[in-house]
C-alpha cells in the first residue's frame, strides 16, 4: 500500500504517457490504422518507422532531457528560475550550430552537435562564473542576468547569420519543431538517455552541492567537480536536443518547479517524475500543435511558449505572494551559485 | 588536533597571524573574540573549508591537507551558517546525507538505524517528514546537528551555532553541545559571540584578538577581568553563578 502511495504520481504519469504516446502515433496527415499495420501493409509500416515513431521518440527525449537539464541547473545554482533558457545554454548552443554551419559548410549533424555542445558548455559556464562573482541580493536577478546574457549571445548569432547570409538556416533552429524529425537525422537525441541515467546516478551529489559549498566540503564532496559535471550534463542534453529540434524554451524552467511543489527537492525522488512529466508536457503540446490547424501544423515552440509563459507568470506570482520570505532569505546564502 | 603557525592573509593583510594551539580531545572548546579577530577564519581552515596561507594543521598526526576529503568527513564534521535554506528536503532526507561519506547513495540498514537514532537524539521524530524550509530556525538547527550526529565523527565544529536563535533555542543548543561531548564523547569546537555561553558550557576557551591568540586555557583561566577587557576593549565584571564565571560588560 505504501509502495503505491509513494509512487502514485509516477504511476499516473507513466500510464498517461503510454496512452498518449500510442494515440499520438495515429495523429497526422496520413491516416494510420492499427489493423493494416498488423497485417504488414508496407506503406503504413514504413510511415510508422520513418516518421511517426522517430517523432514520438524525439518528443519523449526532448521532454525528459530538457526538464532534467533544468532540474540539474536549478539545483546546482540554488535558484528556482535558472534553466537552459534563462541560463544562456540554449542560445549558446544555437550559436555553436551556426558557427559550425558558417565555417564548416560540409559539417555533419554530429560535428554540429559537438560545436553546439562546446558552446552550450562555455555559455553556461560563463553565466555561472558571472553569477558566482557577483552575489545577488535577489533571486529574481539571476535569471534576468541570464536572459540578458542569452540575448547578447542571440545578438551575436544574428549578426553572424546576416553576415554569412544564413538567416534562413538559422530560422530552423530559432523556433523548435518536430516536423523535420525523420529516420536518419534525429538519432543524436538518443544521447539524452545515457545522460539521464548519469544524472540519476549522481543525483545525491547534485543535491549536496545544491546545499552549498561548505555543506559539500563537510561531506567530502568535491563542490567544483560536481558543479562542472552537472553543468556538463545539462549542456550536453541541451545541445543534443537543440541540434535536432531547435530551441524549445520553458520546459526546463517550469516542469521541475511544478514537480518540486508536490515532491520536494530530493532529486533521487523527483528525477523520474520530472522526466515523465516533461515528456508528457511536450507530447501534449505537440499533439495540440498537430491538431489545431490540421492538416498543417504549428511549431511546437509556439504552443510551449504560450502555455509556458502563462505558467511561468503564475509561478512568479506565487513566489512573490507566498515566497517573499524565501526570496529575501536567499540573500543569506548568496543569490546564485556560491 | 594540533595547529602550528597558522596564517591567512587577505589582500596582504594577515587576518590570522602565526596562530598555534592544540584542541583538547573529548572536550568543548569555544573560540571567542571581537568581530574580525580571525576566529571564524581559523575555524574555516581547521575544517578545510578555507585554504591556509602558511602553517601546519595536524589532524590525528597527519597534515589535514593530506587527508582525503571523504575520509576526513568520517572524522570531522563542520556546520556553518552558509547553507541553502530554500531547499525542500525533509528532515529525514537531510539527516540521511550525514551517511553519505560512508555509503554514498546506497544506504544500508545500519545507516538507516543511525539516521533514526540521530533524529531521536535531537527529538525530531515528529518533524521527520517535514520540509526543512518550513521549520523554525531552532528546529532547522537541530536538524543540521542531527545530520552531524549521523555523520558519526569524533570532531564536531560549529560556526556560531546560536546565531539567529532566541534565548530558549540558543540555550538548548548549548545544552545539546554539552551532551554531545559528555554522552557521545565528541570533541566539540565552537565559534561563539555570547561569552557567557562560552563560559558556562565550555571546558576550554580560546580568545582571539587581531588575528592572534590573546589567551587559550580553561574557562577560569581565560574568563578574567584583565583578559576580557583587553580582548573586547570594554569594562568587565566577573561574578560567579553555580560555580561558573558569569561576565557582565558595560
Amino acid at each position: 500500500m505504501t509502495f503505491i502511495r509513494k509512487y502514485t504520481l509516477t504511476i499516473i504519469l507513466t500510464v498517461l504517457l503510454v496512452v498518449l504516446s500510442v494515440w499520438s502515433i495515429f495523429i497526422g496527415v496520413i491516416d494510420l490504422d492499427l489493423k493494416s499495420i498488423l497485417q504488414g501493409d508496407s506503406e503504413q509500416v514504413w510511415l510508422l518507422l520513418v516518421s511517426r515513431l522517430p517523432r514520438l521518440l524525439a518528443i519523449l527525449c526532448t521532454g525528459m532531457g530538457m526538464s532534467v537539464a533544468g532540474l540539474i541547473m536549478q539545483q546546482l545554482c540554488m535558484n528556482k528560475f535558472v534553466s537552459p533558457t534563462t541560463g544562456a545554454t540554449i542560445s549558446a548552443a544555437k550559436l555553436g550550430i551556426l558557427i559550425a554551419f558558417a565555417f564548416m559548410p560540409s559539417s555533419t549533424i554530429w560535428s554540429r552537435a559537438l560545436f553546439s555542445f562546446a558552446f552550450a558548455l562555455l555559455g553556461t559556464w560563463l553565466f555561472v562564473w558571472f553569477i558566482q562573482r557577483i552575489k545577488f541580493k535577489d533571486t529574481i536577478m539571476v535569471p534576468l542576468i541570464g536572459i540578458m546574457f542569452g540575448n547578447v549571445i542571440g545578438g551575436i548569432t544574428s549578426f553572424i547569420s546576416y553576415h554569412f547570409e544564413m538567416t534562413q538556416a538559422l530560422s530552423s533552429w530559432e523556433t523548435g519543431h518536430f516536423s523535420m524529425v525523420l529516420r536518419g537525422r534525429y538519432e543524436i537525441v538518443y544521447l539524452v538517455v545515457p545522460l539521464l541515467i548519469l544524472a540519476f546516478l549522481f543525483s545525491n551529489h547534485f543535491n549536496i552541492v545544491g546545499m552549498g559549498k561548505d555543506f559539500s566540503s563537510n561531506l567530502g564532496v568535491n563542490y567544483k567537480a560536481v558543479l562542472f559535471m552537472g553543468l556538463t550534463i545539462a549542456a550536453a542534453i541541451t545541445a543534443s536536443v537543440v541540434v535536432v529540434v531547435g530551441s524549445i524554451s520553458y520546459i526546463g524552467l517550469i516542469i521541475p518547479n511544478i514537480v518540486a511543489m508536490f515532491k520536494g527537492d530530493k532529486i533521487r525522488g523527483t528525477l523520474i517524475d520530472t522526466a515523465l512529466f516533461g515528456a508528457l508536457f511536450v507530447l501534449v503540446c505537440d499533439m495540440l500543435a498537430r491538431v489545431i490547424i490540421a492538416p498543417y501544423e504549428l511549431p511546437i515552440a509556439l504552443i510551449i511558449g504560450i502555455v509556458g509563459s502563462v505558467l511561468y507568470i503564475m509561478m512568479l506570482m506565487r513566489r512573490l505572494k507566498h515566497g517573499r520570505k524565501a526570496v529575501r532569505l536567499a540573500s543569506h546564502g548568496g543569490g546564485g551559485c556560491q | 588536533m594540533n595547529v602550528q603557525n597558522l596564517t591567512k592573509k587577505y589582500d596582504g593583510k594577515a587576518v590570522v597571524d602565526t596562530v598555534s594551539f592544540e584542541i583538547p580531545k573529548g572536550k568543548v572548546t569555544s573560540l571567542i573574540g571581537p568581530n574580525g579577530a580571525g576566529k571564524s577564519t581559523v575555524m574555516g581552515m581547521i575544517s578545510r573549508l578555507i585554504a591556509k596561507d602558511a602553517g601546519l594543521i595536524n589532524f590525528e598526526d597527519k597534515d589535514i591537507s593530506k587527508w582525503k576529503s571523504k575520509e576526513l568527513a568520517k572524522r570531522l564534521a563542520i556546520l556553518t551558517q552558509h547553507n541553502n535554506i530554500q531547499m525542500k528536503l525533509t528532515v529525514k532526507e537531510l539527516v540521511a546525507f550525514g551517511r553519505f561519506p560512508y555509503s554514498g547513495s546506497r544506504l544500508n540498514q545500519e545507516d538507516y538505524d543511525i539516521i533514526d537514532q540521530a533524529i531521536a537524539y535531537m527529538e525530531l521524530e515528529e518533524f521527520r517528514d517535514r520540509f526543512i524550509d518550513e521549520l523554525s530556525g531552532g528546529q532547522r538547527q537541530r536538524a543540521y546537528i542531527a545530520m552531524a550526529i549521523a555523520q558519526d565523527t569524533e570532531y564536531l565544529l560549529l560556526d556560531e551555532p546560536t546565531n539567529n536563535l532566541d534565548i530558549y533555542h540558543a540555550t538548548n543548543m548549548m545544552k545539546t553541545v554539552r551532551r554531545l561531548c559528555d554522552e557521545l564523547g565528541k570533541t566539540v569546537v565552537l565559534v561563539l559571540h555570547e561569552i557567557n555561553y562560552a563560559a558556562f558550557y565550555s571546558d576550554y576557551i580560546c580568545a582571539f584578538l587581531d588575528g592572534k591568540i590573546a589567551k587559550f586555557g580553561t574557562v577560569d583561566e581565560v574568563i578574567t577581568k584583565e583578559t576580557l577587557s583587553e580582548v573586547y576593549k570594554v569594562d568587565f565584571e566577573i561574578m560567579e553563578i553555580a560555580g561558573k564565571p558569569l561576565t557582565i560588560y558595560y
